[in-house]
């Protein structure tokens, strides 16, 4: 029992240190910072590297590595971070989701992506009090712990710098206005939250033994949920936030074992947001704030689309691709026209709702199995698994998020992550196997197994979404989920029930996201709980943000670019992933409103 | 309440009957607040306050920054939940309704800073105001109260978002012809600009919008906190031409607003508010002369009342000056 709880403040305590790194930056830049994550991996990487590949004795690794993850930190901020935050602070989120692959893959390149078995530069095993048995290595990482959160309370209340970061977080405007230089503060800001993210990094490897570049997604999620908790800009909250997420979970494997540990690291978190809305020491305003003039950043209006665009886009769609492309641009296409489906329905969520849902892949991963046990167990025709699998996911996922949607701003994103991994956790827990032999479609009796049946198919569910989708944005439904999303607070007062339109939009998003799950189910035959990851719905997220958020048809637009054009680079992926960062940069520093949003 | 006016009223026949007014407006008044409290952190905001308005009537409440002015209002549309006290509207409680039902109870309302739905155009943000009078497009909406059972209305709203009904379709030609009717009425400035998205409007435009907005509910009460917050001199004589209209039409008005000249020319009756008590209540040339309010709005009086009347006239705009450019950004509310 003891051993448990000790090995769960070791694990709290890296998370503690990642998670006052996100808050820290939250705090001073309104941005949720994807970037943080890579430096868990990336530290310890570089921490093995200067051990073992050089020779470096761990005393002088350590702060090497503290000053190079700061220098990247610094880097990232000065070069993507910032410029991009003054548009809107939904892409500076997104360029950091980017930053983080460009790192991960980087890391991964020169480094390879093998786990690496880490040195035990301190012994791990060398005290014992009664049966329990502890080292030299988990002693100092508390250690060192402590000096850090103690130097950096005593440096935010007394020191000048640390002053400044805490008057920005509070009101950047006004901390400008005084002369405090925001810039630089969040260029310090920065530089410690990498520094504080590699440390936790070179934690994770000493307490694990192994490092391995891609490990910083997984640690800087549940770090990320602890910030969260704790109430996000709330340093303390932030280290609280990450001490009770390493014990509970420490006893959830304990107790459940180890495919437990998402389900419970993400319960805790909607349990607490249901609960405490800002987290356990974060405040939410009784009244939203009112816009001020002039704060509509960030809104451009659409590109007018002349209506002849319509039919030739069909004819290339439906005609020319079919007859030029041979099979393997027919199934590169089916996959442009799957999440295209995905998007295009994630649009009323998103751009409409205004609600930046990062768990598509929950909704997804119900939707595919729900279709592949349609048809495999019950035998059912896949033309009848194919709607009901949306409506399976659209009302599972309604019923789980259904606690989350008084949740307000950044919070809310968090709670659907949540809910999108709780979702795909619980099923890999039912079916650790996945599912073989998911049959193709059939046309009365005749299976369709070419690429190009299935690219047709797939086109006429893309086509009655997009029809859909139409029909929502013109009526007067479309326009009050429109009004939830621009402005809750004065939408209710025009009497809108403004979560119940959040869980409608939410709902149809999920149907087809359920769809097209079912489509991915039948096109792989065969499904595994890791195709559906945080990456899938990020993906999903950045698909529509490409296009247009706002915008079913930017949805078809950002899947071409995204899912199309990144299918040219499949012959080199670590690249592949780093020219789909540098992209998606490219894309939110001159399109910040999407591609096919013309800037205000 | 009744002793702080009659405390404060200097002597003059008008006071008593407007007390009499008062309160034989109680028994059918429109909206009735009885003992309304409101604490932030240990501040008493609204702190036991009661007044009525009745059907048809213009009723101001007026006081310096931080008297509990938004927050009265806040508590009135349910943006915020009292701590104590009732408010009723015709007779039944509101007080523990959320906003969108006292919306749909005929209760609409402006913000301090006007809130308008920055990426609708102006015709969608009063379409979205018509929200709560339609019926077609929002078929089995008495259930939209239930549990569970709201899904029904939700999922009918989809299905006539999608297919759509014969009733619907009609019911949407009214939606537009009333959408119409109300951006006419601000006709000179809304109207070139009636397919523009909200956030690419003037300041005084989105306050008109929002007020279109308001106006689209058809509400038996309107709530209006400070209209011409930052507006000059000839929109606010713009705006006073509306709410004089408005009440020519028999509109029943809540108005916060600290230009005086406006209030005291549109008002049926003032309400002056201080450290979130009423402090004087009655025709606006009644309360323009009461000593309470005189203190508050300029601190205590040392020479003798002769001056008064301009005294409190060019008080205000000195005091509405920081209201323009101090609404407090963190929480909506100058008391906090």
């Amino acid at each position: 029992m003891l051993d448990t709880l000790i090995a769960g403040l070791l694990r709290g305590n890296i998370y503690a240190l990642g998670a006052v790194g996100i808050s820290l930056v939250f705090g001073v830049m309104n941005v949720v910072n994807f970037a943080q994550f890579s430096f868990f991996g990336l530290g310890a990487m570089l921490a093995w590297f200067g051990i073992v590949k050089l020779g470096l004795p761990f005393w002088l690794a350590l702060p090497l590595v503290l000053v190079m993850c700061a220098g990247f930190g610094l880097l990232t901020n000065v070069a993507v971070v910032r410029p991009l935050a003054k548009y809107l602070p939904l892409a500076a989120m997104l360029s950091t989701f980017a930053v983080s692959q460009i790192l991960d893959n980087a890391s991964q390149v020169a480094f390879g992506a093998n786990f690496r078995a880490f040195p035990k530069v301190l012994p791990t095993s060398n005290f014992r009090v009664g049966n329990l048995a502890f080292g030299t290595s988990d002693l100092v990482m508390l250690g060192i712990t402590i000096v850090v959160m103690v130097t950096m309370s005593l440096f935010l209340k007394y020191g000048r710098i640390g002053r400044a970061i805490r008057a920005t977080s509070q009101d950047q405007e006004a901390a400008l206005q005084v002369g405090i230089p925001v810039a630089g503060v969040q260029h310090v800001s920065f530089v410690i939250a990498s520094a504080l993210g590699g440390l936790a990094g070179v934690f994770i490897a000493l307490y694990v033994g192994v490092a391995n570049p891609s490990s910083g997604l997984e640690t800087g999620l549940v770090a990320f949920v602890a910030a969260t908790l704790g109430g996000l800009g709330s340093l303390v909250g932030a280290v609280i936030g990450g001490f009770v997420l390493g014990v509970l979970e420490a006893f959830g494997i304990h107790f459940f074992g180890d495919t437990a540990r998402e389900i419970i690291v993400f319960a805790v978190l909607i349990i607490v947001l249901i609960v405490r809305p800002g987290g356990l020491l974060g405040r939410v305003p009784l009244i939203s704030s009112e816009p001020l003039t002039g704060t509509f950043l960030g809104r451009g209006r659409p590109f007018r689309i002349p209506k002849w665009v319509w039919p030739i886009a069909l004819v290339i769609a439906a005609v020319v691709v079919p007859l030029v492309g041979g099979d393997y641009v027919l199934t590169t296409g089916t996959q442009v026209l799957i999440y295209a489906t995905i998007g295009a329905g994630f649009t009323l969520t998103a751009g409409q709702a205004g609600v930046l849902a990062l768990g598509q892949a929950g909704p997804i991963a119900i939707g595919a199995y729900s279709s592949a046990l349609l048809t495999t167990v019950v035998h059912l025709p896949f033309w009848v698994a194919l709607p009901v699998s949306g409506l399976i996911a659209a009302i599972i996922a309604s019923i789980l998020s259904s606690p989350i949607w008084g949740v307000k701003g950044h919070y809310i994103s968090i709670a659907t992550l949540g809910v999108g991994t709780v979702i795909v956790a619980v099923i890999q827990l039912v079916f650790p196997q996945g599912i073989y032999g998911i049959p193709f479609p059939d046309w009365f009796g005749t299976p369709l197994t070419s690429p190009l049946a299935y690219y047709l198919i797939d086109l006429g569910v893309l086509v009655i979404t997009l029809v859909v989708m139409w029909r929502i944005r013109r009526s007067h439904l479309g326009k009050v989920i429109a009004s939830v999303g621009s402005d809750e607070t004065a939408a209710v007062a025009s009497g809108v029930r403004a979560r119940d339109y959040k869980a409608l939009a939410f709902a149809v998003s999920a149907f087809f996201a359920g769809v097209g799950g079912s489509l991915l189910a039948h096109q792989y035959t065969y499904i595994d709980p890791t195709i559906f990851t945080t990456l899938m719905s990020l993906l999903v997220v950045t698909i529509v943000i490409m296009g247009g958020v706002n915008l079913p048809y930017g949805a078809v637009l950002g899947s071409i670019v995204l899912i199309g054009a990144m299918e040219l680079l499949r012959f080199t992926p670590e690249l592949r992933i780093i020219v789909y960062g540098l992209v998606l940069i490219l894309v939110v520093r001159f399109r910040p409103g999407g591609l096919l949003v013309r800037n205000s | 309440m009744s002793e702080n006016t009659a405390a404060g009223a200097p002597a003059s026949g008008e006071t008593s009957v407007e007390v009499d007014a008062a309160t034989a407006a109680t028994s059918d008044a429109l909206l009735s607040v009885e003992g309304l409290e409101r604490h932030f952190d240990g501040v008493r905001a609204v702190d036991g306050v009661s007044f009525t308005v009745a059907p048809h009537e213009v009723v101001s409440i007026i006081g310096p920054n931080g008297s509990g002015k938004t927050t009265t209002l806040n508590l009135v549309s349910g943006a915020l939940r009292a701590g104590a006290g009732t408010i009723s509207l015709e007779g039944r409680r509101i007080d523990h309704a959320d906003p969108a039902r006292i919306a749909e109870e005929g209760v609409a309302r402006t913000f301090q800073n006007g809130r308008v739905f920055a990426t609708l155009s102006v015709r969608d943000n009063v379409e979205v105001g018509l929200h709560s009078t339609l019926t077609a497009s929002r078929p089995f909406r008495r259930l939209s109260r239930l549990f569970l059972l709201r899904w029904i209305p939700l999922l009918g709203e989809l299905f006539i978002a999608i297919i759509g009904t014969p009733a619907s379709r009609r019911e949407q030609k009214q939606i537009d012809a009333r959408v119409e009717s109300e951006v006419q009425r601000f006709e000179a400035r809304l109207g070139p600009r009636r397919d523009d998205p909200a956030y690419s409007l003037s300041y005084a435009n989105r306050r008109r919008t929002e007020i279109a907005r308001a106006l689209a509910l058809q509400p038996k009460l309107l709530l209006l906190d400070e209209p011409t917050a930052g507006m000059n001199q000839s929109e606010t004589a713009e705006v006073l031409e509306q709410l004089l209209q408005l009440k020519a039409d028999g509109q029943a008005i809540l108005l916060v607003e600290h230009k005086l000249d406006l209030v005291m020319t549109v008002s049926d009756r003032v309400i002056v508010m201080d450290g979130g008590r009423i402090i004087a209540e009655g025709a606006p040339q009644t309360v323009r002369h009461d000593p309470a309010v005189i203190e508050a709005y300029l601190g205590r009086r040392r020479g003798l009342g002769g001056a008064t009347d301009d005294v409190v006239a060019s008080a205000a705009p000195a005091d509405e000056t920081p209201a323009a450019t101090t609404g407090d950004a963190a929480t909506g509310e100058d008391e906090a």
